[in-house]
């Protein structure tokens, strides 16, 4: 098909179904109303299990199963970025060359690691209180390693990084999450059911039962996905070489 | 008026598509992939948004003093999130791949299948 008579298909097409999304739009309830049945009773179901964070009790509680799935695909999805970037017959490794970096970049990029990684683990570790938890935590306090590379050279990070731990820590965290729900059908409640431990007092870090052990679990597995993933990536960019020398 | 946000979910998908089937270069239709997924975003945050309404964390808010947003719609959306984030990291992952095995990231020019 030549470009234009598929710019034609797409016009016609794409036509069609901004219309019937707009249509659709129409009759959608009233933007801002009051009706939310499901979110009213997910609110009570959050205060009812202590946990001052609706959102955290919703995902690692009301629907903890739903999101051991998510996890499941973000295994997936890391698993097959492992395979594809793998290095191939005809290409090698080089080392990486060290890099110049000006020196308030350094400064700054080390001075805000640490601070950056003790926010990570505080925004895990407080999801079931404040906004945040297991996935935004852990993408932050991955992400904090990487300045490193910022501040530093390839091979400092590599330094702080080993790969191989990161890779375990990987699966451990996601069999530490199914191994919590298991603990739920010994104890004779249901998988991931929440009635494991005590509630605890609402609004302290020791509230909400599982929910801030399944936090942490996927938060473990997020910074161990996102440092995995971006190293693959940063592997074929800084070290991965064809043979042909290019 | 109030259907507004709604539309502006249906714009950015339509944008989103558009850019999707007339992309020359594989890093970008990814990109477009993105912006269509993000209208998903747009529509959950609207379908959940409640006028006068806060966030539904009770840490400093008495329960019952006011109204908040559906807070189920907004686990959704960081599952959408979650789940965007590493269908793109595949994705890129895959135009890698392409890239060093064809030499081009052209949709277009990838016509053929090659071992």
């Amino acid at each position: 098909m030549n470009p234009r008579a598929r710019l034609w298909l797409v016009a016609i097409g794409g036509a069609g179904l901004a219309a019937l999304l707009a249509a659709a739009c129409l009759r959608l309830p009233r933007f801002g109303g009051g009706h939310h049945p499901y979110g009213d009773r997910a609110v009570r179901a959050a205060l009812s299990r202590h946990t001052a964070n609706t959102i955290a009790s919703v995902n690692f509680d009301q629907r903890a199963f739903d999101t051991m799935g998510e996890m499941a695909i973000l295994f997936a999805a890391v698993l097959g970025c492992v395979v594809l970037l793998r290095q191939a017959r005809d290409e090698h490794r080089g080392r990486p060359r060290p890099a110049e970096v000006a020196a308030p970049v350094r400064r700054y990029a080390l001075a805000v690691l640490p601070v950056a990684l003790v926010t990570g683990l505080y925004v895990v570790a407080h999801g079931q209180l404040s906004p945040g938890g297991g996935f935004q935590g852990g993408v932050v306090a991955a992400t904090a390693l990487h300045l490193m590379y910022l501040g530093a050279d390839y091979a400092a990070l590599e330094r702080v990084r080993p790969l191989e731990a990161f890779e375990a820590g990987d699966a451990l965290a996601a069999s530490a999450y199914l191994v919590l729900g298991l603990a739920g059908v010994l104890a004779g409640t249901g998988f991931l059911a929440n009635a494991l431990l005590p509630y605890g007092t609402f609004n302290t870090l020791s509230s909400a039962g599982t929910v801030p052990l399944l936090n942490a679990a996927i938060g473990m597995e997020v910074a161990c996905a996102v440092v995995v993933l971006l190293a693959r990536f940063l592997d074929q960019a800084v070290e991965i070489e064809e043979e042909s020398g290019k | 008026m109030h259907v507004l946000p709604y539309l502006t979910a249906a714009y950015v998908f339509v944008v989103g598509c558009y850019g999707l089937a007339t992309s020359r270069n594989l890093i970008h239709a990814v990109g477009c992939l993105a912006v269509c997924q993000s209208a998903t975003y747009v529509l959950l945050l609207a379908v959940g948004y409640r006028d006068g309404g806060t966030a539904p964390v009770f840490s400093d808010l008495r329960p019952g003093s006011r109204p908040v947003a559906d807070p189920v719609v907004q686990a959704l959306t960081l599952t959408d999130i979650v789940v965007g984030a590493t269908v793109t990291a595949l994705l890129l992952a895959l135009v890698v791949q392409i890239s060093k095995r064809h030499g081009t990231v052209d949709p277009d020019e990838l016509r053929e299948l090659r071992g």
